[in-house]
């Protein structure tokens, strides 16, 4: 009997606030959590969640994993007591960068203060799987378990793969998504010096004056279930993660391939393994970066992959509300695509105001918009992209 | 100048004065910047009992090391069971 994967739980930190729902509704509403060119976690106090030696032990983007894995678990029915034997409970966690501010610190002492002054935490705190790990200590899971690191697309690939580790019968139930938290000196100067950041300060995706990407930080943490086991113990269904489809640019270090021929594979692979196809895709979550490069390319993409629906369905970006969330971004997105299915209602390209020549899909301008199509469930693509070329496309149904 | 101060530069090789007091002191405090509750701790409590695992110890020791200049290896440490043979050990060591 094929094994399907559903969506049991979702936790979220985010430049919107701490929690899900924070970010589904703000984000609806229209709000940005933008602020001084950077989307910070300004509401997250990890001293309100970690004992001190907790906080102590982890780099943000572990503490942030911990916090919006605490909040999917619950919502599953985890937090108690695992529904399944520990043994069958995975964990996966992408990354794009892991624990950078610890690096820098340690970096910072050994230069000032020599060998001796360097901390015996700073591998565990800078290991890019040290959020699957944390994860997975704080609710004893002995299930498959790593990090995944692949830039931006880090936290769709972390759910693709958890969802193949469910589906090919390794575990029953997969903690996943991605955290990132890489606000830091050298981060920062080092994609600004690339250009590939916004000097504005402004995430206006596939608007005509979109000059780069607003780095964010921030969590999305999903409890995935096999479908019979979760049926079976009654517990509620978010939405079911159908289809899963990873491609590689094979191009150029940071660029997107310009006619977004392996990112339209991508969807399309994701829309195969789903067993649907274009027609019935109901709602976009794009990468949508605010990069001039990625914008473009990502709208050829998919009006390659989705033909004339393209032009049909609303494509909306995250990453207008909240920044870049680099590795933690597909994760994030993934439930904000669930949450807006659930909704029924596609969340606004925040920002949005002026058109650019080709860029004409509907990206959602200003509020939200109802998504039609009956009382049935409704289908969804969420993009994502990273640099190295990177392409990760996750089809969710809700 | 007779009489001043010593300057930031001696002051830095002057170690603190090992008396099991001070260390006491330095290792309680250091506890608690790494996470035990100031009311859990005595010199009887195990490592144990306080959740003091290796990476506490070795982080103690770095900070027992910048206070003291005592040099704790995880061997050194290996067989301590409370708070108390930290102490000792680290008085033993710097007679």
């Amino acid at each position: 009997m094929t094994r399907r994967v559903v969506i049991t739980g979702v936790g979220a930190v985010t430049p919107l606030g701490v929690g899900s729902d924070a970010l589904i509704d703000r984000w609806s509403a229209g709000e940005c959590g933008i602020a001084d060119g950077a989307g910070r976690c300004r509401e997250f106090e990890p001293l309100d969640f970690l004992s001190k030696k907790e906080a102590r032990r982890s780099d943000r983007f572990a503490q942030l994993a911990v916090v919006s894995a605490a909040e999917a678990l619950a919502q599953a029915g985890f937090a108690e007591e695992l529904p399944y034997e520990a043994h069958r409970v995975g964990c996966v966690v992408g990354t794009g960068i892991g624990g950078l501010p610890s690096l820098e610190e340690n970096q910072r002492k050994l230069i000032e203060r020599g060998e001796k002054a360097v901390s015996p935490l700073a591998v565990p705190l800078m290991m890019g799987n040290a959020a699957a790990a944390a994860v997975a200590m704080r609710h004893q899971l002995h299930g498959p378990c790593y990090g995944v690191v692949s830039a931006c697309a880090a936290g769709a690939h972390a759910l693709g793969d958890a969802s193949r580790i469910i589906r090919a019968g390794d575990a029953d139930a997969v903690i996943s998504g991605g955290a990132e938290a890489a606000i830091t000196g050298v981060a920062t100067a080092a994609f600004g010096a690339m250009e590939a950041t916004s000097p504005t300060g402004i995430s206006r995706p596939f608007d005509a004056r979109r000059d780069g990407f607003v780095i964010g930080e921030g969590a999305g943490i999903l409890v995935l279930e096999e479908k019979a086991a979760a049926e079976a113990r009654g517990a509620e269904i978010l939405g079911e993660l159908l289809g899963y489809g990873a491609t590689c640019d094979g191009f150029h270090l940071t660029a997107p391939q310009p006619e977004g021929t392996e990112a339209a594979r991508a969807i399309g692979l994701a829309l195969s393994d789903a067993g649907r196809t274009a027609v019935d895709v109901d709602y976009v979550n794009a990468h949508g970066t605010s990069t001039p490069l990625n914008d473009r390319s990502e709208t050829v993409a998919l009006k390659a992959a989705l033909g004339e629906r393209a032009g049909d369905v609303p494509v909306s970006s995250t990453k207008s509300a909240v920044g870049h969330l680099l590795g933690a971004a597909g994760a994030v997105e993934a439930i904000a695509t669930v949450e807006s299915l659930r909704r029924r209602v596609a969340p606004p390209t925040v920002g949005w105001e002026e058109a650019e020549e080709g860029l004409d899909l509907d990206y959602v301008p200003g509020v939200a918009k109802p998504i039609e199509n009956g009382d049935g469930p409704l289908l969804a693509i969420s993009n994502s992209f990273g640099f190295g070329g990177h392409n990760a496309v996750l089809c969710l149904e809700a | 100048m007779a009489g001043s101060a010593p300057d930031k530069e001696e002051q830095n090789q002057m170690a603190t004065q090992v008396s099991s007091e001070n260390v006491e002191k330095v290792i309680f405090d250091g506890m608690v910047e790494l996470g035990t509750e100031r009311d859990e701790l005595s010199r009887e409590a195990t490592l144990e009992d306080l959740d003091v695992d290796s990476l506490d110890l070795v982080e103690l020791a770095q900070i027992v090391e910048d206070e003291f200049g005592v040099e704790l290896r995880g061997d050194d440490v290996k067989d301590v069971k409370t708070v108390g043979e930290v102490i000792n050990l680290v008085v033993s060591k710097a007679g």
